[in-house]
C-alpha cells in the first residue's frame, strides 16, 4: 500500500480544494490518520473506494470521538523597553480550544488485502453544528454505524437514507456517548452497599433502604 | 385510519401496496411485528416487517433491548477492568473477545506475547469456534423445525468444549482469561491431553452431523437459493465472517493480518459460490473442519515457555497517548476494538466493531421478496447475539 | 433418490438413541441433585476471604488496602478500614477492614480482586447453590460471611493454595532477612 502521505498528495493534485492533514498517532501502531473537511467529503471517499491502486471498499469500523472544550495555558516572554529599561515581560493568556466532534472511518481493501487508512471528520463545534457528509452512499456497512453515532453522540449526517435513533429508544432526549453526558438521576434501588449508590438508592426509596 | 393502499410503517416509513404486480395478491400491506420474544429471532431482537400477503415488502430490524452502553462503561474502568465485561459480548465465544480486545491493547501500548501464550490463544481460540459454528449450526436447523435433535447433539459437543474451558479458566462461558501480552494462567497439568481426546471424538460428531441432515431434502429445499447475498453487495456492506465467504469473498484475517500466529499453520478457507442460507450453513461445517486442522498443529507443536510479557502490568496500566484498532477473526466475523489512549488509566474512547451489528445492515436486502417463513432462516443463517449487536 | 437424506437422518437418529444406552459419551445428561459432577478445581464462583491461624477476626490476611474495591469492574465491594492497627495471627500489627461486603448479586465471578490483590486475601470460592429468596439481605455478603480458613482454601483449590503458601513463606522470609540487619545496629 502507499504511505499515507503518497494518498494525501494524490488527493491533494485530485482534489484541489480540499483541506487534508495529516493527524499523527503516537502509539507503538502507528496508525496515522487522514483528516479531511467535510465539503468534498463524499467525493474523495468515493475516489478512494474506486481508484485502481487503492480500492478501499470495506468500511470496517465508523465511530465517533468527543473532544471535549480544551484552555490551554500559554505564556508568551518579550523584551520590551520601558521608561528605558529592558525588562522581560512575561503575558500569560488562556485560549480555549473548542471541543469538536469527530468521525473516524477505517478503511480496508477486501481485493487487495491492504489497510487501514483512517479517514476523520470533524464537526464545527459541540452544539450547534454537528453536522457531517453521510458516507453510506460510499459504503452500505456505514448504514448501522453511522446510525449508531448519530444516536450515542449526536452527530448528524447529511444524506443518510435513514437516521434514527438505534440502541437507544426513539423519545430519548441525550447523547449518552458524549463525555459530558450525566446519567439521569432514576436510580433502581440495589443493595450494593456502595456510598454513592446507597445514597442514592436512600434518596428514592426512603422505606427500603433504612 | 390508514387507506388500504398503503400503511405506515412504524418507523415513519410509507409502504404502497403494489396492487396485483407480478401477480402478488394485490390487498392491503400488513405490518407485523416479529420479536421481540419470539423463541426464533435470538433473543430480544424485533423486526417490522411489512407484508403484501406472505412477500416481504419491506423489513427493518430493531433492536437495543439489551443496550447496556459497554463503551461508556468501559471509558469509565481500567483497561483490565473490562476484560470480563469483553466476555459479555458475544457471550458464546468469550474467549475471542478476550483476544480481540487484547490485541488492541497490545497494539496500543507495544507488548509483545510470548510464543506459548499465543499457542493458547489460538488454541482457545478455535475451540471457541468450534463450539460456535457447531451450535449454529444446532440453531439454524431448530429455526427450520428440526426440534431439539441436531441442536442437543451440538449441545453435547459443546459441553466437552466448555469443560476444558472451565478446567483452564475457571469458568464455562465467561472465561476471562486472556491478558495484555498473554494469558492469565498456565495451563493446568493434564489439560493438553484432555484436549486432544475431546478433539479426538470431533470428526465423528462432524460426520454425525453431516449425516443427519446435509442431504436432507427438505433442508435443502428451504435453504438453496434463500436469501442470496452478492459478493459485491456483501463487501460494500461490510458483512464479514463466514457470512462474506458464503458469498465467495475470500477474505480471513487469519490469513489475511495473520495475527497471532496463524502463519505457521497450514489451513484453507472454505469458500461458497452461492452465497443462499444452504452456503452459509455449510460454511461453519467446513470451518469446523478446518479449525480442527489448526487446533491439531496447535496441540502438536506447542512449546513451553513463559505465558506473559514480563513488561505488562497489572495494576497501574498507563499505556501512553495514541490510538490503535486491532482486529481478529472472530467465529462470527471481524471483531475490532478501537482504543485511544490519553495516557490516564482509562481509555479515552473505547470502540467494539461488533461482527453481528454490522451484518444486520444487510437483512433487509436479502429478506425482500421472500416469505415470512424465510426471514426466520434467513436471519438464524447470520449468527447473531444480541449481547454484540446490542453492547 | 428422493428422501434418500431423510431417512440417513433417520437412521443417524435411531443410532445415537440406541448408543445412549451402551456408550458413556453418548449419554451426558448427570441428574442433579442426585448426582453431581466432579468439582474442577479451577472453578470459580465468589470470593471470599482467606484467614490464617484459629480466629478469623485476628487472622484476616487482608490488609484493607482497598485495591480491590478500586479495581472490581462492577465496584460491588465495599470498604471501611479500621483506624488502628490490630496485631495479626503472628502478632504482627496490621490493618484490617473494619467492614468488608461483597454484594454478590452484582459480583460478575471475573476474578479480577484475586489478581490485583497483593497480599494473597481474597480467592474465589466454589460454592454454586447460593439461592435465596431474599435477595436483598442473604446475598450481600458481609466479613464473617466471607471468612474462610486457609484450609478450606486447600481443599477446594489445592495446587493454587499450596503454590500460595510457598510464595508468603518466601515473602516472609525475605522481609525477615531485610529487618535482620537493620535490628542488629540498634540491639
Ligand atoms: S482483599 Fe486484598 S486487595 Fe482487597 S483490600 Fe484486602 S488486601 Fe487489599
Ligand atoms: S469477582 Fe469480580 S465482580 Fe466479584 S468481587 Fe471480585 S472483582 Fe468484583
Amino acid at each position: 500500500m502507499e504511505t499515507l502521505e503518497q494518498i494525501r498528495d494524490r488527493l491533494a493534485a485530485a482534489f484541489p480544494q480540499a483541506r487534508l492533514e495529516i493527524v499523527p498517532n503516537g502509539s507503538p501502531a502507528a496508525q496515522d490518520s487522514l483528516w479531511m473537511d467535510s465539503a468534498q467529503a463524499l467525493a474523495i471517499a468515493r475516489w478512494l473506494r474506486d481508484d485502481p491502486a487503492l480500492r478501499f471498499d470495506y468500511a470496517s469500523n465508523v465511530t465517533g470521538v468527543d473532544w471535549l472544550d480544551t484552555t490551554v495555558k500559554e505564556s508568551t516572554k518579550s523584551v520590551q523597553v520601558i521608561d528605558g529599561v529592558e525588562r522581560l515581560i512575561e503575558k500569560k493568556t488562556e485560549r480555549l480550544i473548542p471541543g469538536f466532534l469527530e468521525v473516524v472511518y477505517h478503511l480496508y481493501s477486501m481485493e487487495l488485502k491492504h489497510g487501514p487508512l483512517i479517514l476523520r471528520m470533524r464537526t464545527g463545534n459541540r452544539s450547534g453544528e454537528v453536522s457531517v457528509p453521510s458516507l453510506t452512499p460510499v459504503w452500505r456497512s456505514a448504514e448501522f454505524q453511522e446510525r449508531e453515532v448519530f444516536d450515542l453522540f449526536g452527530i448528524v449526517f447529511e444524506g443518510h437514507p435513514d437516521l434514527r435513533r438505534i440502541l437507544m429508544w426513539d423519545g430519548f432526549e441525550d447523547f449518552p456517548m458524549r463525555r459530558d453526558y450525566v446519567e439521569p438521576d432514576d436510580y433502581e434501588f440495589e443493595p450494593t452497599p456502595h456510598d454513592e449508590v446507597l445514597e442514592k438508592a436512600q434518596r428514592h426509596h426512603p422505606e427500603v433502604s433504612s | 385510519m390508514n387507506s388500504p393502499q398503503t400503511a405506515a410503517f412504524v418507523s415513519g416509513y410509507e409502504v404502497r401496496a403494489k396492487s396485483g404486480a407480478n401477480g402478488e395478491f394485490g390487498g392491503e400491506l400488513l405490518e407485523i411485528a416479529m420479536g421481540p420474544h419470539h423463541p426464533s429471532t435470538h433473543g430480544v431482537f424485533r423486526m417490522d416487517v411489512v407484508l403484501d400477503g406472505e412477500r416481504v415488502v419491506k423489513l427493518k430490524p430493531v433492536f437495543g433491548y439489551l443496550h447496556r452502553n459497554h463503551e461508556k462503561i468501559a471509558e469509565d474502568a481500567t483497561y483490565l477492568a473490562s476484560i470480563p465485561y469483553t466476555d459479555r459480548l458475544d457471550y458464546f465465544c468469550s474467549l475471542t473477545n478476550n483476544w480481540a480486545y487484547c490485541l488492541a491493547v497490545e497494539k496500543l501500548a507495544g507488548l509483545q506475547v510470548p510464543e506459548r501464550a499465543e499457542y493458547i490463544r489460538v488454541i482457545t481460540a478455535e475451540l471457541t469456534r468450534l463450539q460456535n459454528h457447531a451450535c449454529l449450526g444446532g440453531f439454524l436447523l431448530q429455526d427450520m423445525g428440526a426440534s431439539g435433535t441436531p441442536l442437543m447433539y451440538a449441545f453435547r459437543e459443546r459441553e466437552k468444549i466448555l469443560d476444558l474451558f472451565e478446567s483452564l479458566t475457571g469458568a464455562r462461558m465467561m472465561c476471562n482469561y486472556m491478558r495484555f501480552g498473554g494469558c492469565r494462567c498456565d495451563l493446568p497439568d493434564g489439560w493438553l491431553e484432555q484436549t486432544r481426546q475431546v478433539l479426538a471424538g470431533f470428526p465423528r460428531f462432524l460426520d454425525e452431523f453431516e449425516r443427519l441432515l446435509n442431504e436432507n431434502e427438505i433442508l435443502m429445499s428451504r435453504t438453496q437459493g434463500v436469501g442470496v447475498l452478492s459478493s459485491d453487495l456483501a463487501v460494500n456492506a461490510g458483512v464479514t465472517g463466514p457470512m462474506l465467504r458464503a458469498s465467495g469473498v475470500n477474505y480471513d484475517l487469519r490469513k489475511v493480518d495473520k495475527y497471532g500466529i496463524y502463519d505457521r499453520f497450514s489451513f484453507r478457507i472454505p469458500l461458497g459460490d452461492h452465497g443462499d442460507v444452504y452456503d452459509r450453513y455449510m460454511m461453519r461445517i467446513l470451518e469446523m473442519r478446518e479449525s480442527f486442522n489448526i487446533l491439531s498443529q496447535a496441540l502438536r507443536d506447542i512449546p513451553e515457555g513463559p505465558i506473559v510479557d514480563p513488561k505488562a502490568k497489572i495494576r497501574g496500566f498507563r499505556p501512553k497517548a495514541g490510538e490503535a484498532y486491532g482486529r481478529i477473526e472472530a467465529p462470527k466475523g471481524e471483531l475490532g476494538f478501537y482504543l485511544i489512549s490519553d495516557g490516564s488509566p482509562n481509555p479515552y474512547r473505547y470502540r467494539v466493531r461488533a461482527p453481528s451489528f454490522i451484518n444486520l445492515t444487510i437483512l433487509e436486502d436479502m429478506c425482500l421478496g421472500h416469505h415470512v417463513a424465510d426471514v426466520v432462516i434467513i436471519l438464524g443463517s447470520f449468527d447473531i447475539v444480541l449481547g454484540e449487536v446490542d453492547r | 433418490m428422493l428422501g434418500k437424506g431423510i431417512i440417513q437422518g433417520m437412521v443417524e437418529t435411531a443410532r445415537n438413541f440406541a448408543g445412549s444406552y451402551v456408550s458413556g459419551d453418548r449419554l451426558v445428561t448427570v441428574q442433579y441433585p442426585e448426582e453431581r459432577l466432579a468439582q474442577i478445581e479451577a472453578a470459580r464462583n465468589f470470593p471470599f476471604l482467606v484467614y490464617d491461624g484459629e480466629d478469623w477476626q485476628q487472622g484476616l490476611r487482608c490488609v484493607a488496602c482497598q485495591i480491590c474495591e478500586k479495581e472490581c469492574p462492577p465496584k460491588c465491594i465495599y470498604i471501611i478500614k479500621d483506624v488502628t492497627k490490630k496485631p495479626d495471627h503472628t502478632g504482627k500489627l496490621q490493618f484490617q477492614p473494619k467492614v468488608f461486603d461483597i454484594d454478590i448479586s452484582v459480583c460478575m465471578s471475573c476474578q479480577i480482586c484475586v489478581e490485583v490483590c497483593p497480599f494473597d486475601a481474597i480467592k474465589m470460592d466454589v460454592e454454586y447453590e447460593l439461592s435465596t429468596a431474599d435477595r436483598f439481605g442473604q446475598l450481600l455478603l458481609r466479613k464473617s460471611d466471607l471468612a474462610r480458613p486457609n484450609a478450606y482454601y486447600h481443599r477446594i483449590h489445592p495446587t493454587e493454595a499450596t503454590a500460595v503458601d510457598a510464595h508468603l513463606a518466601t515473602e516472609r522470609a525475605k522481609a525477615a532477612a531485610k529487618s535482620k540487619p537493620d535490628s542488629k545496629p540498634a540491639a
